[in-house]
């Protein structure tokens, strides 16, 4: 009879008198070299009239869990078909493993169903999820617009410590990225359009170009955009890692709100530092702006910054100001949101955090579409 | 030592959504009680706790602290409810950007009129009842997880709690840190007359300060027993009971 192939262990199948089939296991055994397959057992038990297995293992050498593998299924085997498995012939470590594998019956349940419902039935659970989801941020959005509430009365608890720790991190240490980003976003401006303005011999209306557009729309959506990867993913992890470690749970226990203790103060700190850190955001923008003017157009830094000044009117600072502090908001309440929704897994920590990012930035992008037509509609 | 109850079950089933894990709990811990809730792992003990300080709510069923509900209190009620509880949590739950003192401090600021010296010295007083005194301003992932444990029981003993929840105190104490932190639970129980209810499955820490228990089975979905842990343990009627008391030995 044909081995049951295997690179090194073998398993041959020989008859004996009384519907015995002795199943003779050689060679040594390693998950290395792959588990042989008991497909020969089937087919043996199939075809011919078999009441008991027995082993033979005189010429066993060495075996790990690949030999367990093959003999647990060939007792799987042999239940299905009513026939007696016989021990006996098995080194007694091998006898004590496969008893253990066996004691405990499968749970009834216990082994998840590979989910292969009906197309139309996932998309309906997908519709429940994405309504529970969409409620559970409304719920949220209306705690926040009630805190808010209260603290605009006085009556939020939170500590001030707490607060001021905050808008040093989400303000004073974001200076040195955000200087760098929008000091390149306006360099990068100045060149694309010294590129057209060249071609009429008007270089001086880089300054315009920059100056507006900095200060309008671009100083505020690319603060916010450095915001939300950064103190946006921050809360969310910080929400996230507290709800596993049961912070929140013990804050929510002592009837300490976590919307005033934990929420309040992060979205009060971006709310506060957003309008700064985008004027701070414009003024290098436009440094960058003069830098391609001066070293690259000829211009004379009095000369750049002078026109910048006129193109640059007190309502196009108010405006980018404001945009500015909703982005703040927005990211701040998305990181909330995403963390407060965590799960208690450090993966869901990570997602929380990701799913920030992704929401803050989205909420930045539609709201700054808003603006644009908006303000475009009220001839701003 | 027959007190009156201070927190009543009636009626109460818990669920995951659909996935019911136990149903028909009816079981009251009175007024002085080391009441222990046990079961095997799995079984809903520490989902349990979580209903009974309001964390998850009933699918059936309500709580009552008292002679009121609980489950049905108002919002703002609740809270009031909620200050007359302490909780230490499995993993301490500290806050990790407080100093221990702080910790402490945190619940005497927002629910006394004590001034910023007086809680100082409130807080130092209740760390040094856990035996941590002198570790004020550390940090809690500074010190080890025993000492962040009594850190825990110094916050959940704050505001002088009528009654004190213990989820799974021992977990991960080496076993002469556990001892003393039953030797603390019977202590408090004695001085400050709290009632101490504890989610453990923990034998000796059940046998050497239990003085009332509750029985999870996770096979039935319910209680299947109650009564002082020594005398399940010898005469309950449940051979499940008497296993688990007796690590699996009949």
């Amino acid at each position: 009879m044909p081995p049951v192939a295997s690179s090194n262990g073998e398993a041959t199948l020989a008859h004996e008198g009384g519907g015995t089939l002795v199943v003779r296991l050689s060679g040594s055994w390693s998950l290395a070299g792959g588990i042989p397959s008991t497909g020969e057992l089937e087919r043996e038990l199939a075809g011919t009239v078999v009441s008991r297995i027995a082993f033979d293992t005189g010429g066993l050498g060495e075996w790990d869990t690949s030999i367990l593998a093959f003999l647990t299924s060939a007792s799987r085997l042999a239940r299905e078909r009513h026939v007696t498995i016989d021990p006996a012939g098995l080194p007694q470590g091998l006898r004590r493993l496969l008893a253990l594998a066996e004691a405990v019956p499968e749970k009834d349940g216990a082994r998840s169903t590979v989910s292969d419902d009906p197309f139309i039935d996932r998309i309906g659970e997908l519709v429940i999820e994405t309504h529970q989801l969409f409620r559970s941020d409304l719920h949220f959005l209306g705690q926040l617009a009630l805190t808010l509430g209260r603290f605009l009365r006085g009556r939020a608890r939170f500590r001030g410590s707490d607060l001021a720790l905050l808008v040093q991190q989400s303000g004073f240490e974001a200076l040195p990225i955000v200087t760098l980003v929008t000091f390149l976003l306006g360099l990068i401006l100045a060149f694309v359009g010294a590129i057209q303005l060249q071609t009429f011999g008007a270089t001086i209306y880089v300054a315009d170009l920059v100056g507006v557009a900095m200060v309008r729309d671009m100083g505020a959506l690319i603060t916010g955009i450095i915001m939300a990867g950064r103190s946006g993913a921050a809360f969310a992890a910080q929400l996230g890692s507290m709800k596993v470690t049961q912070e929140i749970d013990a804050l929510e226990t002592m009837s300490i709100s976590s919307m005033e203790f934990l929420v309040l103060p992060r979205v009060v700190a971006l709310c506060l530092m957003m309008p700064l850190l985008t004027l701070y955001g414009d003024a290098m923008g436009i440094l960058g702006g003069a830098f391609v003017g001066v070293t690259m157009l000829d211009l004379s830094p009095v000369e750049y910054l002078l026109q910048t000044a006129d193109a640059v009117g007190f309502s196009h600072v108010v405006g980018g100001v404001f945009k500015g502090s909703v982005y703040g908001v927005l990211v701040a309440t998305a990181g909330c949101l995403r963390g407060v929704q965590s799960g208690k897994s450090s993966s869901s920590v990570g997602d929380a955090a990701t799913s920030a990012v992704v929401t803050g930035i989205v909420a930045i992008i539609v709201a700054c579409g808003v603006f644009a037509f908006v303000f475009y509609a009220l001839g701003l | 030592m027959e007190g009156r109850a201070a927190i009543t079950v009636r009626d109460l089933t818990m669920a995951y959504g659909d996935f019911v894990l136990q149903r028909d709990l009816n079981f009251s811990i009175r007024t002085g009680d080391i009441f222990v809730i046990m079961g095997g792992s799995g079984c809903g003990k520490s989902t349990l706790l979580r209903h009974l300080i309001g964390l998850n709510e009933p699918f059936e069923g309500e709580i009552l602290y008292g002679e009121e509900s609980f489950t049905r209190a108002a919002p703002a009620r609740r809270m009031e409810m909620l200050r007359r509880i302490g909780v230490l949590y499995q993993s301490g739950a500290l806050w990790s950007s407080m100093t221990l003192a702080e910790n402490v401090a945190l619940p005497l600021g927002e629910f006394t009129d004590l001034g910023a010296d007086e809680i100082r010295e409130v807080a130092a007083l209740k760390l040094a009842l856990v035996g941590l005194a002198g570790f004020e301003d550390y940090y809690p992932p500074d010190i080890s997880g025993g000492m962040q444990k009594r850190a825990g029981l110094a916050r959940a003993m704050a505001l002088d709690p009528d009654i004190l929840f213990f989820d799974e105190p021992s977990a991960g104490l080496d076993p002469i840190s556990a001892r003393l932190l039953d030797d603390l639970i019977i202590e408090l129980r004695d001085s400050l007359g709290a009632t101490i209810v504890i989610v453990t499955h923990e034998l000796a820490s059940i046998f050497a300060i239990g003085t009332n228990s509750v029985f999870l089975d996770s096979e039935s979905r319910t209680m299947i027993d109650m009564g002082v842990p020594t005398e399940l343990r010898d005469h309950s009627e449940h051979e499940r009971v008497r296993r688990f008391l007796r690590r699996g030995e009949l």
